[in-house]
């Protein structure tokens, strides 16, 4: 094997009384690929960012090309050449790329001798490793694929040798993804070190030479990625057997539960957002929207669910219409039958400051199974919220617990417990596994699909493919807020992946 | 003739009424750029405006008095900064407190020092700043147009006058061609990659608050030993807070600024100057109606008619690392 370019030993750190990161031991090697993977909350974020001097271990020891290193900001990772590329990009929007690659690493104290260096520095890793980027334009008006390849490009800048990229995927389309595979490919190959962490395995089949694996705060396994199986790293990292695609039968569609006719939206800034949009969803089915995020999707939810107004068009629940002018009330939608899971639910579908229990009627509190007279029943609720605890084995199993304090698989088994267990004819999910674990997607996959073969209608959106051909009978792609296409589960991930990117459908207008 | 030398008049209150303000806004522009709210600007300038007259009437010296405006002003920016950069306090509230502190200690003090009724001794000749007379000025003052723009608008300010509009462009030029400019822009922007970049948000932030107290203590020197010969209880009067408008009507912008102070300023003068003449088309209008022009102006420009302003995105909020 070759040299050691970060060995991590005896790492300890502790939030309170969290262990995150307990006794790791680590070998990077010098020149390869390197992928760790976890379940949210495994503590793979945090030993990076020990790595990185944003936060210090509290025992251990750590050493970079076989010397050992105190790395207690930044700056020291930095000097040492390690460079990170945060989840969360680390960018200052409304900068331009140039100021953004400079920032904390100008040559001088004047700017424009700094940014001239760093604009002649910039072309010579263009060149050497295909990262092309407009040094000149506005960070916000970039796309995130090559947002990305700014914080990249500034580990570079500032001499990275060892490169750790945080969840680098989550935000990028396949296409994109490839594209950064194809960069991390080329910098190992000029000698780089490339260290990934994601919870996606499939990245870690594709691209690594090696792979660590995480749980609950400990190193438990690290293996040759050639040698190992994706079944056996998710066994790995969730302590037990998972069933990465769930089982199921076939579809028995019945009636048309929800109609969607040329359904146009806006959002706040007057930009069409959902583009003459029509479908049905039927009784025993599951039909999947694709698309990458921020093409209409979170809209049409939105006006599907009574939160946004339509510009026009019409949506027929039971062959009744939905009133989409603006009087539509999300509360007259729930009684008509018609649940919804927000795609984001820590705005919208939790109040987070709550405890379980009232977050577990949210939405609901004015059903008489939880009133007694004008008061809202203590005891009934808090009953109620056990059986929901019980029944979708919801961890900490405490509904008198802030709601804050539950992980994201849990919150959104408390929202998902809710809406369902009002037996809706009709369920729209928005982003059903967000940042939820492995262990947890798989239940809650399970679930929709109990739903469905009780003849309940269910959209699913997700930016997650795999998640929409795993669970959907039929697949709807949208962009650019309109539908491209429609294919059965059976369509490969290339074909979607096509679509998605608006490719198929720009030929054909053309 | 008349209207001419009315409007000369004017403008040349305008500057001098718009001095203060300019500095407290651009004082407010280092920290809100850096992502501190700052509504204390009105605190620090009396504080300032105290310690001036105070220590000039002791010591004897414009220069010493202006200095230590300077320094107490930078002391409260800095007990602003420890509540809510070192230990992450509401922004807010820790700048109406400083407010608070200054409208108090400034009287309380000045009463057991001077046992004037909360006001300094006035200012002897030597102990303030006196006007400057631009070369040639007199010598084109009977210049017809030319003589008196440049003898009575130009010429014929204190120091603290031409310091203050010096500092427009050196404020344009330090944040926008400079390290320390852009590293300031960053941490009002996005903090987290400022520290992630190795960069200390605090210390950065703290330097921030720094030039903010220089400037509000120019401000304070400026309003008791330039525009009055001492200091009188509660005299920066709403400066604070008008500054502060002026920097969004500015749009955190320096030479904006410059343009919402003159503004400002020439509203004040303006209703000095029309108070008890009669109009033309309205007639007499009362005077407490031509003093709060200024202010009802204020609210009717914020409200309507400047457009968005985005503010510093990271503005008011502690930085805080995640988790």
């Amino acid at each position: 094997m070759a040299q050691a370019a970060i060995e991590l030993i005896g790492i300890n750190k502790s939030f309170g009384a969290v262990r995150a990161n307990r006794d790791i031991n680590l070998e990077i090697g010098r020149g390869t690929i390197h992928g760790i993977v976890g379940e949210n909350g495994a503590g793979k974020s945090t030993l990076m960012s020990i790595l990185y001097g944003f936060y210090q271990a509290d025992s251990g020891e750590i050493r970079v090309g076989g010397q050992p290193a105190s790395i207690k900001t930044p700056n020291d990772a930095i000097a040492l050449g390690i460079g990170m590329v945060h989840q969360h990009f680390m960018l200052v929007d409304n900068f331009t790329v140039l100021e953004n690659v400079i920032l904390g690493a100008e040559s001088d104290a004047l700017l424009k001798k700094s940014i001239a260096k760093a604009r002649s520095e910039l072309e010579r890793l263009e060149r050497e490793y295909g990262l092309e980027v407009d040094p000149d334009a506005i960070i916000e008006e970039l796309p995130v694929g090559l947002q990305q390849r700014v914080e990249i490009l500034k580990a570079l800048y500032r001499g990275a040798e060892i490169l750790i990229l945080d969840e680098p995927t989550g935000v990028l389309t396949p296409a994109e993804a490839d594209h950064l595979f194809r960069i991390l490919r080329q910098l190992k190959d000029q000698g780089k070190t490339v260290v990934l962490i994601t919870h996606k395995l499939r990245e870690i089949m594709a691209i690594t030479d090696t792979v660590s694996v995480m749980r609950q705060g400990t190193m438990v396994a690290t293996r040759e990625t050639a040698k190992t199986t994706v079944e056996e790293l998710a066994e790995l990292m969730v302590g037990r057997r998972v069933l990465l695609r769930v089982e199921k039968g076939e579809a028995a569609a019945g009636a048309v539960k929800l109609a969607v006719k040329n359904l146009t939206v806006r959002d706040t800034r007057g930009v069409t957002m959902v583009d003459d949009i029509s479908f049905d969803i039927r009784a025993g089915e599951i039909v999947g929207i694709a698309g990458v995020a921020g093409n209409g999707q979170s809209e049409l939810l939105e006006a599907i669910s009574g939160i946004r107004r339509a510009v026009s068009g019409s949506v027929m629940l039971d062959g009744k219409p939905i009133d989409l002018t603006g009087a539509a009330d999300p509360g007259e939608l729930r009684d008509r039958g018609l649940a919804h899971v927000p795609e984001d639910r820590h705005h919208v579908g939790l109040v987070l400051a709550f405890e379980e229990n009232e977050n577990s009627i949210l939405g609901y509190h004015d059903d008489p199974r939880y009133l007694r007279g004008p008061f809202l029943n203590i005891d009934a609720i808090r009953n109620d919220a056990k059986d929901k605890i019980t029944k979708y084995d919801i961890r900490p199993a405490d509904c008198r617990l802030k709601t804050a304090n539950f992980s994201g698989g849990n919150q959104q088994k408390i929202v998902l417990a809710r809406e369902m267990e009002q037996d809706p004819g009709v369920l729209i999910v928005g982003q059903p596994t967000r940042g939820v674990d492995v262990g947890a997607i798989e239940f809650i996959h399970k679930r929709l699909i109990a739903m469905r073969d009780q003849g309940k209608a269910v959209l699913v959106v997700s930016v997650e493919l795999d998640e929409i051909r795993s669970l959907s009978d039929r697949i709807l792609v949208m962009f650019a807020g309109r539908i491209v296409g429609e294919r059965g589960p059976e369509a490969t991930e290339g074909e979607l992946g096509l679509l998605m990117a608006g490719i198929e459908h720009q030929e054909a207008a053309e | 003739m008349d209207v001419f030398n009315a409007i000369i008049q004017t403008l040349d209150s305008t500057i001098r009424l718009s001095v203060p303000l300019l500095l407290a806004c651009l004082a407010g522009l280092y920290s809100e750029r850096a992502g501190i709210f700052d509504i204390g600007l009105e605190g620090k300038m009396l504080v300032g405006a105290f310690a001036g007259a105070a220590a000039a009437s002791v010591f004897h010296s414009a220069f010493l008095g202006l200095g230590m405006a300077i320094l107490i002003s930078v002391a409260f920016a800095m007990i602003h900064g420890f509540a809510s950069i070192t230990h992450r306090g509401n922004q807010i509230v820790s700048g109406v407190a400083i407010n608070f502190i200054a409208a108090g200690s400034t009287i309380i003090l000045g009463q057991a020092w001077f046992q004037q009724g909360g006001r300094t001794p006035a200012l002897q000749p030597g102990e303030r700043f006196e006007a400057i007379t631009l070369p040639g000025a007199e010598a084109i003052r009977d210049v017809p147009i030319i003589g008196p723009i440049y003898a009575e608008l130009l010429s014929g300010h204190s120091i603290l006058v031409y310091l203050a509009f010096l500092m427009v462009p050196f404020t344009w030029w330090v944040l926008f061609r400079t390290r320390f400019g852009l590293r300031l822009r960053a941490v009002g922007e996005n903090p987290a990659a400022v520290d992630t970049a190795g960069i200390s948000v605090a210390w950065l932030r703290y330097r921030a608050l720094i030039c903010t107290g220089i400037l509000t203590g120019i401000a304070g020197a400026y309003l008791s030993m330039v525009q009055n010969g001492g200091f009188v209880k509660d005299m920066t009067a709403g400066k604070g807070y008008i500054a502060l408008a002026a920097l969004i009507f500015a749009k955190w912008k320096p030479v904006n600024a410059m343009f919402a102070c003159l503004l400002f300023g020439f509203l004040d003068a303006a209703s000095i100057r029309l108070q008890g003449s009669p109009l033309p088309i309205i007639g007499k209008v009362p005077a407490q109606f031509m003093q709060a022009l200024p202010y009802i102006l204020t609210v009717i420009l914020l409200a309507g008619f400047i457009g968005k302003a985005i503010p510093p995105r990271a503005g008011g909020v502690p930085y805080v690392k995640e988790r």
